[in-house]
């Protein structure tokens, strides 16, 4: 009896300590974080590198345990992050093999960032399959969590349509009079989608307005827009809008600048807040300018503990204002120290995405719900401002600045975006 | 009436800046025989010194009237030193090789080049508006023109005459010529074909360089920007036959008052029409509009 006991207390003690140190082993003191980002190609200057920027900045506060309360503590869920800077460019294609090597043969942790819509259109599904915890931080294509309900992706960011829902919004509130507006967007989803949704949108709104028959959809990257300006100088059009970024949006401010295009005409830049610090005095005063939520320039001068803390550190480091992109992949590597500290370190990929699903935060210029797309896809304001070169500070500020909130320019978790426009934006709360 | 005058300029502008670009091309191809993909290099590194040093000697103080020296200058050196180093260190040791390899070795250097200029400019665009914003603008045709944009036109006519000149009524343009029709036989006659290939080289890297640095004060001047002219230079080319100046005038004249024509009145074929121009040439003419005689061997 008395050998029978021992040998059970050994038992009990050997399994205990199996367990004991088993969960030693499985707790981790650091973890990877892919985050791709254009690093090379002509967006890289406005977003990628201000985009990887912005990430590394906030992982190494977080590191360090350095963020502003309520994020003040070290790590990620207890552990160090480890960031692999990956480049965004090549294409669909090049980026659906990276992103499986990242999974498969390196054994990233979780993997936060893109800019592209084509590029997380073509990841969303192979995240899924291989079961990835992803956030995507940039990317503005409605269609991710429109098209397939998802488990393991995640977008810290509203989506395009509450871009040019805003602007549609803002148009109307600050030039009621306009009768006509045209366009100019790049040939491909992102371009053809922002003008779709601005376009319907002014139609339920201005029913008065008309657009023009000739907008114009040059290829990406084309850098010369001489005749494209021109046809637009001619159009009766009143207001122009462009969903342009990157080398292509400063291109057409120059040339359309040196033509006067924007002397006669409104422009609606719903992506200029990426050239506002860039441009300097070179950018128009007058322009209508978003920066895809509340970021950038529109938000510089919030007086919120977390938003000082995120100007003020970027520009100590990099000598410069934050733009957008810096802010959008600041705030999904801070989604992702969520998710750990409420999962913890070692959790799986099914944890990490059950700790994100459908909560509410600040990040550091607004208050971020995860409600759209299942819990998936964040809610967030979106606004817009009136480019005003300020001499006396030598910078670009925007004035007649106007937020609307997610629930006047986002549809209801459910709902197609489009669906959601041609209907009358019902149950838009503005 | 104001609508056609207005195309005509756009197109005529449009043409200009591909008739710059595509004329280096055609000359590498109608004398080497070399499908250059690496001209966009050369596009972009002309794109690149020009808006660096206007940027700079604007920051030092200097008139903006430099600024057209520089774009000169920047051709000048880029296509001396990426055209001599690139001919006399790669393509030299080649011509003897398959054509198909010395355009995979072009498309390597491209891919090279662009990487070194991701070293040697970094990633953040650069802009050198100040030669355009020297020449203001006029009013044309009920718009607002900037003058900068309409002396691509004159530039490029007198890259054209130049071009014509030097092919027609100089010595160089003989010994050319007769490189171009028959290799071997200019070398029986004495002509010092390897002087003439690296000439010819430097030359048309000069005028892919001389496309990018006149173009860098109207663009935001970033990484990739070489990738997109190459493209459209092809199209010109081909178009025009490849090989041939006239050719390239001819197929820059066509494609740009064409995408103008399209940009004003149907902008959803801007796009197809380039290419369609190009597949409808193929078709009827494969060797292009204005390909040189080639001489029957035996």
């Amino acid at each position: 009896m008395k050998k029978r006991f021992m040998t059970h207390a050994l038992g009990m003690v050997a399994a205990s300590a199996l367990v004991f140190t088993s969960g030693i082993a499985q707790a981790k003191d650091s973890i990877t974080i892919a985050v791709p980002s254009f690093l090379t190609g002509g967006a890289a200057g406005p977003f990628g590198i201000p985009a990887m920027n912005g990430a590394k900045m906030v992982a190494d506060a977080i590191n360090k345990g350095t963020l502003p309360a309520p994020y003040n503590t070290k790590g990620f869920g207890g552990a160090s992050a480890t960031l692999i800077e990956l480049d965004e460019g090549g294409g669909a294609t090049k980026q659906v093999a990276e992103y499986r090597n990242l999974v498969e043969k390196r054994n990233v942790d979780a993997i936060v960032g893109y800019i592209s819509s084509g590029n997380c259109q073509a990841l969303a599904p192979i995240a899924e399959e291989l079961k990835q915890f992803t956030i995507f931080a940039t990317c503005g294509t409605p269609r991710i969590f429109e098209e397939a309900p998802r488990k393991y992706v995640f977008r810290t960011m509203g989506h395009a349509t509450s871009d040019n829902v805003a602007a549609a919004m803002y148009v109307k509130e600050k030039f009621p009079d306009m009768k006509g507006y045209t366009g100019i967007n790049q040939n491909y989803a992102w371009g053809q989608d922002s003008w779709r949704d601005f376009d319907l949108t002014l139609k339920q709104i201005m029913p008065n307005s008309k657009a023009s028959e000739k907008t114009q959809f040059p290829k990406i990257f084309a850098g010369q827009y001489g005749s494209e300006i021109s046809a637009m100088s001619l159009d009766k059009a009143d207001l122009i809008h462009t969903s342009f970024w990157g080398g292509d949006l400063e291109a057409f401010i120059f040339q359309g600048a040196a033509r006067g295009l924007f002397k006669k005409k409104i422009g609606v830049m719903t992506v200029g807040g990426t050239a506002a610090y860039r441009l300097g005095k070179k950018l128009p005063d007058g322009l209508v300018l978003g920066a895809r939520g509340p970021y950038g320039i529109l938000v510089k001068d919030r007086k919120s503990v977390l938003n000082q803390w995120f100007v003020n550190t970027y520009k100590n480091i990099y000598g410069i204002y934050p733009s957008g992109p810096a802010y959008q992949y600041g705030q999904a590597i801070l989604a992702a120290k969520i998710a750990y500290d409420k999962a913890g370190s070692d959790a799986s990929n099914e944890q990490l995405a059950d700790a994100l699903r459908g909560i509410t935060f600040e990040s550091f210029s607004t208050t971020i719900e995860m409600k759209l797309g299942g819990g998936h896809q964040a809610a967030t304001e979106n606004g817009y401002g009136i480019t005003k070169y300020d001499s006396d500070e030598g910078e670009n500020v925007v004035t007649d600045v106007k937020f609307y909130p997610a629930s006047c320019v986002l549809p209801p978790d459910g709902i197609d975006s489009v669906d959601w426009i041609n209907g009358g934006m019902k149950g838009a709360k503005c | 009436m104001e609508t056609f005058l207005t195309i005509l300029l756009d197109g005529l502008q449009f043409s200009s800046y591909l008739f710059i670009v595509s004329a280096g091309l055609t000359i590498i191809f109608g004398v080497m025989k070399i499908l250059n993909v690496c001209h966009g290099s050369f596009y972009a590194w002309g794109a690149y010194t020009s808006a660096f040093f206007i940027g700079k000697f604007s920051e030092m103080g200097m008139p903006d009237g430099w600024g057209f020296l520089v774009i000169l200058a920047s051709a000048i050196v880029v296509g001396l030193v990426l055209g001599f180093l690139i001919e006399q260190v790669i393509l030299k040791h080649m011509y003897h090789r398959d054509e198909v390899l010395i355009v995979l070795a072009t498309f390597g250097l491209f891919l090279v080049l662009e990487d070194v200029i991701l070293i040697a400019f970094g990633t953040d665009p650069y802009f050198a508006y100040q030669p355009m914003a020297l020449l203001d603008s006029v009013e044309m045709g009920g718009i607002v023109r900037d003058v900068y944009g309409l002396t691509l036109i004159g530039v490029a006519a007198m890259v054209a005459i130049g071009c014509w000149f030097l092919l027609n009524k100089t010595k160089w343009g003989t010994i050319l010529k007769a490189v171009i029709f028959d290799r071997e036989m200019g070398i029986a006659m004495g002509i010092n074909v390897p002087l003439v290939y690296t000439l010819t080289f430097i030359g048309g890297a000069i005028l892919g360089g001389l496309g990018g640095a006149y173009i860098a004060p109207t663009i935001s001047v970033a990484p990739g920007l070489g990738t997109e002219v190459i493209v459209l230079s092809f199209a010109v080319v081909v178009v025009g036959g490849m090989g041939s100046i006239m050719g390239a005038a001819i197929g820059s004249l066509i494609i740009g008052l064409l995408r103008a024509l399209a940009v004003h009145e149907l902008p959803q074929v801007e796009l197809f029409v380039v290419f369609a121009v190009m597949a409808v040439v193929l078709v009827f003419r494969p060797e292009g509009l204005f390909a040189p005689a080639k001489p029957r061997k035996i």
